[in-house]
């Protein structure tokens, strides 16, 4: 780690003012990805201005029903939060699937959005790495893919977001305030993480010493979920996860319809995946497991899979599958049924590695 | 860089010159000799620096000790009191008593997580194992909440079983000394369950 | 009358007597004991796999303020000895491996050493490499031995023509991936020279191993080199031999004008300095009758090893003598890789050599329409199959029957994929599990009536988390006859008796039977009434009997698994091993210690798996978010028993040993409920939710 200059902030406008002005400085706020990449040497900055301790820290519900979320609220009180647990599960549900408590605890909203990918090799300074050093290459396309993209990859990067909260941000429309030297702006979530595209370098849209001071939500929709699928049981970063946010037109027909429906993807691409194709397909249409498969279908026929993550399109389409199953009530498929099961004994099949 | 901070270390003020770089987890170990809590993977991904911060439990080797400047750090050390002999606190007699540890390195951070999460769901905070995110009120430390919680401080020595059984037991002991302070006549559970605990052993089959 | 000696504390489960400076923290670990104005080592690492350092550009990290010295190969002092290409580091400009230390920098601080080792620049001359395991590489060979003195091939009978004529033949392939320890404590070294002796802090499971190996590579002589551990965070078998940080440090701290050198190794870094498990591939063969009875059995294994150091896994050894049949054979063939040297991980051997095998187990059961503990069971031998030696204890069918009646093994469906809840298939399986026996010779224990009333017991052993301060003190009382409050023990330190290495299972049976030999002495040359100050050193006598027997202990895993029909996802609620492994001393800790080693077998069979990246020679996914073991929401309902045991042959002590055997076979009982659950057969580990995915 490089040496570098440390200096509290005293208000947002000063801290964007001081980062806008200082071309090697950066925002310090939980510091549990920052800190840990300046270790590795993958983030070198020579001043930080920490904002942690600017009061940005509240939840606040608005008139309107919209929820803001400031900036510096830990993950771990957002998840806790009354409003958000009852409103929009699905956000409390990835915060939750997240790093592990500790972590959460100390790791902020807007920290949390901005935390960088997993890509071994993106953490590893002494191999190529578009993303960390533009122009080396990219050591994932043909290396360790288990982790990486089949949505929205280009040749130079095929990272992932490792984000469960932006995904579940993604699916229930929500909105990021920033504030840069010439002012606020809001932009859409979905909007705020870009693709590679020949610039994996640059994860999202912000200039440089823009502050995310807040996050907005809309008001809540009816039913919204997270599901994350993961190596081990807990503290692992996703393979892949849905979130969904939906409204049934009658939630007691026997099959319902959906009226409306916002799907995000995690551990698929770049940035949290808005499944607009999925939610073309299921928008009007009746809650069924062939509809569901079928706007699965949709938004992967353009998956473009690796040599080790080709896994990941029968995987976000069960996981698909079910997170729709569970919101919308309906029974899925028995997996024991006939014609999948597998008998074993001498007059079983040849498939066992034995023979007769 | 350098910059002059004070941390109230296990109830003591200390003053230290700092490095910009360094952590609170190094500033503890290389700078205070407070040596309680571990360095296991100093990237936030084994929980063995858990230190309770400002109240809460947090991986003391991703904070930068400068940025802490006046916070409370409380390791396992200082929760019994912070003298060699000080009382054990009732996590640590559970880890003790359930034998939730091996080589014991990363169990000064499981002890001051373990202190962390009895707090955290008794103030309400949900988990991914809370069945119903929408109750309010104090949640049951369930084995399948102990180990979700826990899943934050790594153990090598695979001691997680006896874990669970000794933040159990600690949590139980929480609760009846908070129902104890409501009402005398419950009994403070403090006994170790040593005999239940071990195995049945059948009689010599050989 | 039995020869074991009679027990009163052993067999008692008492608290660890460490446990209150651990639940504390202030036991101290390698890298906490106090030392004075320590200078800071942080290496700089190739980054090329192989060939030669051309350059070491230091001006701009000598220029920073507090870097003390950079060590290269042209400035570093030279070892005695360099033939150990692992530990002859900074001795000349070879690169061997991407991550071998090629400088080391000496600074103040950590922090100021860390900036100055990112700021030395060096320049290579690469040579061609290689660094991934192939079937069919021309480089395959046969190593003289394997570890532990394993012969590398071994035949009885006629394989070929008794596995053509089989009724029932099982022919297929299963693979381990590289693993690596992780210690939760990082391997660290503090050495501190006087100009005398080199004084080591180091986290070993072994200190007079270290300072065996060390005065060796130094040129000194053994009482020149203090080795000091009271304390080690977990070891696993990385810190069984030696590694390059320990000789890296004693070197440093030659140039430091007497001040002690911290080398703490970062977790990243050990997955290039310290070791990893080599991956296997298991081609197995089984031929049996109709009825099950195995008439043929053969186990072929290729592994990688460095081309700096050889490494021979002693995979084949529990195939050669689990079950019976007239006509078997294995053979071991290695590649040598421009990769990292691989070394001991928990029951190298046996625990990858009981995956494939026991895997091939169940789909014989299969294939013959058995129960998989009835095959075991009519596959049971008389004798050792190879030596022909009888068991001195050979309850593995014992295990499996208690077994099977705690864990509702009845309830078992043989059909695959029969069983299904709330989205959830579910499957039980099971597998054996055996140890060898081992205990090692040069051990060596003092004892001495002290002034207080306290016999002080001595010995060089270490406590890894294996519970030796509390076992070896309840051992040192009933050997004394006395309380276990007037024992004083004292190990982890070369000033105590030479003691062997906490590895293969040996620990508490060679220390023990060797504070009960010091014991037995010290009563004969004082009496009960002992005067202050009395004193006996004294090693085990031999045991003649032992070598005519065969002893080992024997295990049998249950394992029941859910995997998710959706997403693949794969628990194990459940998991039972049973255990025959001797006396046990300590119930609490032995307990403690099954269940660890059945969760890094829970690990192995879910997680593990080092990802070696044959373009650079490296594992990338080098760190513990990446490197998966398990979490404490992966170990749901987990037990270990024990079948009373006391072994009459495994010396008076009659235990032998149970740090590894828990690990042994747990994984195939994972990948054989996988099975059952799914109808789908792994045979790679580790059995990760995408290969589950329909």
């Amino acid at each position: 780690m490089i040496p570098f200059d440390y200096h509290r902030a005293e208000d947002a406008a000063s801290a964007v003012a001081l980062v806008s002005g200082t071309p090697g400085a950066a925002f310090l706020a939980g510091g549990t990805n920052l800190v840990d990449r300046m270790k590795l040497g993958v983030a070198q900055p020579t001043l930080l201005v920490d904002i942690s301790r600017l009061p940005l820290d509240t939840v606040d519900v608005q008139e309107d029903g919209r929820v803001r979320i400031g900036t510096n609220v830990r993950n771990a009180d957002l998840a806790a939060n009354t409003v958000i647990r009852s409103r929009y599960p699905a956000l409390s549900q990835a915060l939750l699937a997240g790093a592990s408590g500790q972590l959460r605890n100390l790791a902020t909203t807007g920290g949390n959005l901005l935390q960088r990918t997993r890509c071994v090799y993106f953490q590893n300074p002494t191999t190529p790495c578009n993303k960390r050093e533009p122009g080396t290459g990219c050591s994932a396309v043909e290396g360790y893919t288990r982790y990486h993209a089949i949505l929205g990859a280009s040749e130079d990067c095929v990272a992932t977001h490792p984000s469960d909260m932006a995904v579940a941000l993604a699916a229930l429309d929500a909105a990021v305030v920033v504030m840069g030297p010439a002012g606020e702006r809001v932009l859409p979530v979905s909007d705020l993480h870009r693709l590679p595209g020949n610039e994996p370098q640059k994860d999202t849209v912000l200039d440089h010493g823009e502050l995310i001071t807040a996050v907005e939500l809309p008001p809540a929709p009816a039913r919204s979920a997270y599901r994350k699928v993961r190596d081990r049981a807990a503290y692992a970063f996703a393979l892949v996860s849905v979130a969904a946010a939906l409204e049934l037109d009658d939630d007691d027909a026997a099959v319902p319809v959906i009226r409306d429906v916002r799907i995000a993807l995690g551990g698929v691409a770049h940035k949290p995946w808005r499944a607009l194709q999925a939610e073309a397909v299921l928008r009007g249409a009746a809650a069924t497991e062939d509809n569901f498969r079928s706007a699965a279908d949709a938004e992967l026929r353009h998956a473009e899979t690796l040599n080790g993550n080709g896994f990941k399109v029968p995987m976000v389409r069960n996981t698909l599958a079910a997170v729709l199953r569970d919101l919308t009530g309906t029974a899925g498929p028995d997996a024991s049924a006939p014609g999948t099961d597998h008998p074993e004994g001498p007059s079983g099949p040849d498939d066992a590695g034995w023979e007769k | 860089m350098e910059a002059r901070i004070t941390l109230q270390v296990d109830g003591e003020p200390r003053s230290l010159t700092v490095d910009t770089r360094t952590t609170v987890l190094d500033a503890l170990r290389d700078q205070l000799g407070v040596t309680s809590p571990k360095k296991g993977c100093d990237h936030g991904q084994c929980g063995a620096c858990t230190v309770l911060l400002d109240g809460r439990r947090a991986n003391s080797c991703l904070a930068l000790a400068v940025a802490h400047d006046g916070a409370e750090v409380i390791t396992s050390e200082g929760l019994a009191g912070g003298t060699p002999d000080g009382e054990l606190h009732p996590v640590q007699r559970a880890f003790l008593e359930q034998d939730g540890f091996q080589c014991g390195y990363c169990t000064p951070g499981q002890v001051c997580s373990a202190a962390g999460i009895i707090e955290e769901a008794a103030a309400g905070h949900p988990s991914t194992a809370t069945e119903d995110l929408q109750a309010e009120g104090g949640i049951d430390l369930t084995d399948a909440e102990i180990r979700e919680r826990m899943s934050g401080n790594l153990c090598r020595c695979g001691a997680y079983v006896n874990i669970v059984a000794a933040v159990r037991q600690a949590a139980e002991t929480a609760a009846a000394r908070r129902d104890g302070a409501a009402n005398p006549e419950v009994p403070v559970v403090t006994d170790s369950p040593t005999a239940e605990s071990m195995p049945e052993h059948p009689e010599e089959r050989a | 009358m039995s020869k074991l000696m009679p027990a009163s504390a052993i067999g008692t489960p008492f608290e660890r007597l460490d446990g209150e400076l651990k639940v504390r923290g202030t036991a101290p670990y390698a890298y906490e004991q106090p030392v004075e104005n320590p200078v800071h080592l942080y290496p700089v690492l190739s980054t090329i796999a192989r060939g030669r350092v051309e350059r070491v550009e230091t001006a701009e990290a000598e220029a920073l303020d507090g870097v003390l010295t950079i060590l290269t190969a042209e400035t570093t002092p030279r070892l005695a000895d360099s033939s150990d290409r692992e530990l002859a580091v900074l001795q000349d400009t070879s690169v061997g491996y991407r991550g071998q230390i090629v400088a080391a920098v000496l600074a103040e601080t950590p922090e100021t050493a860390r900036e100055a080792a990112a700021a030395v620049q060096v320049t290579y001359t690469e040579e061609p490499f290689t660094a991934q395991l192939h079937g069919d590489d021309p480089a395959l060979y046969a190593p003289e031995e394997l570890n532990a003195g394993t012969p590398t091939d071994s035949s009885q009978g006629d394989f070929d023509g008794a596995f053509d004529t089989a009724a029932l033949r099982i022919d297929a392939t299963y693979s381990t991936p590289p693993e690596h320890n992780n210690p939760l404590e990082p391997h660290v070294t503090v050495a501190q020279w006087d100009g005398t002796v080199m004084t080591l802090w180091d986290s070993t499971q072994g200190v007079h191993a270290v300072r065996g190996t060390l005065a060796q590579v130094l040129g000194l002589e053994e009482e020149q080199v203090r080795v000091i551990a009271p304390h080690v965070g977990g070891g696993f078998g990385s810190k069984g031999m030696p590694h390059v940080q320990v000789v890296m440090a004693a070197l440093a701290a030659q140039v430091t004008d007497g001040r002690p050198v911290k080398f703490p190794v970062s977790r990243q870094q050990m997955y290039t300095l310290t070791s990893h498990r080599t991956p296997t591939i298991q081609h197995v063969r089984l031929g049996a009758a109709d009825d099950g009875r195995l008439t043929a059995m053969s186990l072929d294994i290729l592994e990688h090893t460095s081309r700096i150091k050889e490494f021979a896994e002693q995979t084949p050894a529990p195939f050669r003598m689990m079950y019976a049949s007239p006509n078997r054979r294995t053979t071991t063939r290695l590649t040598p890789l421009d990769i990292p040297v691989p070394s001991w991980m928990r029951a190298p051997g046996e625990c990858p050599g009981m995956f494939g095998p026991e895997v091939a187990m169940d789909e014989l059961a299969a294939a013959a329409g058995l129960d998989p503990i009835e095959l075991r069971r009519r596959n049971e031998p008389e004798v050792d199959p190879e030596t022909g030696n009888p068991f001195s204890s050979r309850h593995l069918l014992e295990c499996f029957d208690l077994g099977a009646e705690r864990f509702g093994w009845e309830n078992r469906v043989a059909r695959p994929r029969s069983v299904q809840e709330d989205g959830w298939l579910v499957g039980m399986g099971t597998a054996s599990a055996v140890y060898p026996f081992m205990r090692q010779p040069a051990n060596t224990a003092r004892i001495r009536y002290e002034q207080d009333g306290v016999y002080s017991v001595q010995i060089g052993a270490s406590d890894i988390g294996t519970g030796s301060w509390t076992a070896l003190t309840q051992i040192a009382a009933d050997a004394l006859r006395v309380p276990v409050d007037r024992i004083r023990l004292g190990i982890g330190d070369t000033r105590f008796p030479t003691a062997s290495v906490a590895g293969g299972s040996s620990g508490t049976a060679s220390w023990g039977g060797t504070i009960i030999a010091a014991a037995r002495a010290f009563r004969e040359d004082h009496g009960e009434h002992p005067s202050p100050g009395a004193q006996t050193e004294a090693q085990p006598p031999e045991d003649p009997e032992a070598a005519d027997l065969a002893l080992y202990s024997f295990g049998a895993h249950f394992a029941e698994v859910r995997i998710h029909a959706d997403t693949g996802e794969i628990r194990v609620p459940r998991m039972l091993g049973v255990f025959s492994a001797g006396r046990i001393i300590n119930p609490r800790t032995a307990r403690s210690q099954f269940l660890g080693a059945m969760t890094m077998g829970l690990g192995m069979a879910l997680h593990e798996q080092g990802v070696l990246d044959p373009r650079f020679g490296i594992f990338v996914n080098s760190d513990l978010a990446e490197y998966h073991i398990p979490t404490n929401a992966d170990v749901l309902d987990m037990e270990a028993l024990w079948i009373e045991d006391r072994d009459e042959h495994a010396g008076p002590l009659g235990a032998r040993g149970i740090g590894e055997i828990g690990i042994v076979g747990s994984p195939a009982a994972i990948a054989n409920a996988a099975y059952n659950a799914s109808g789908t057969r792994i045979r790679d580990l580790p059995l990760t939710p995408d290969k589950f995915l329909t």
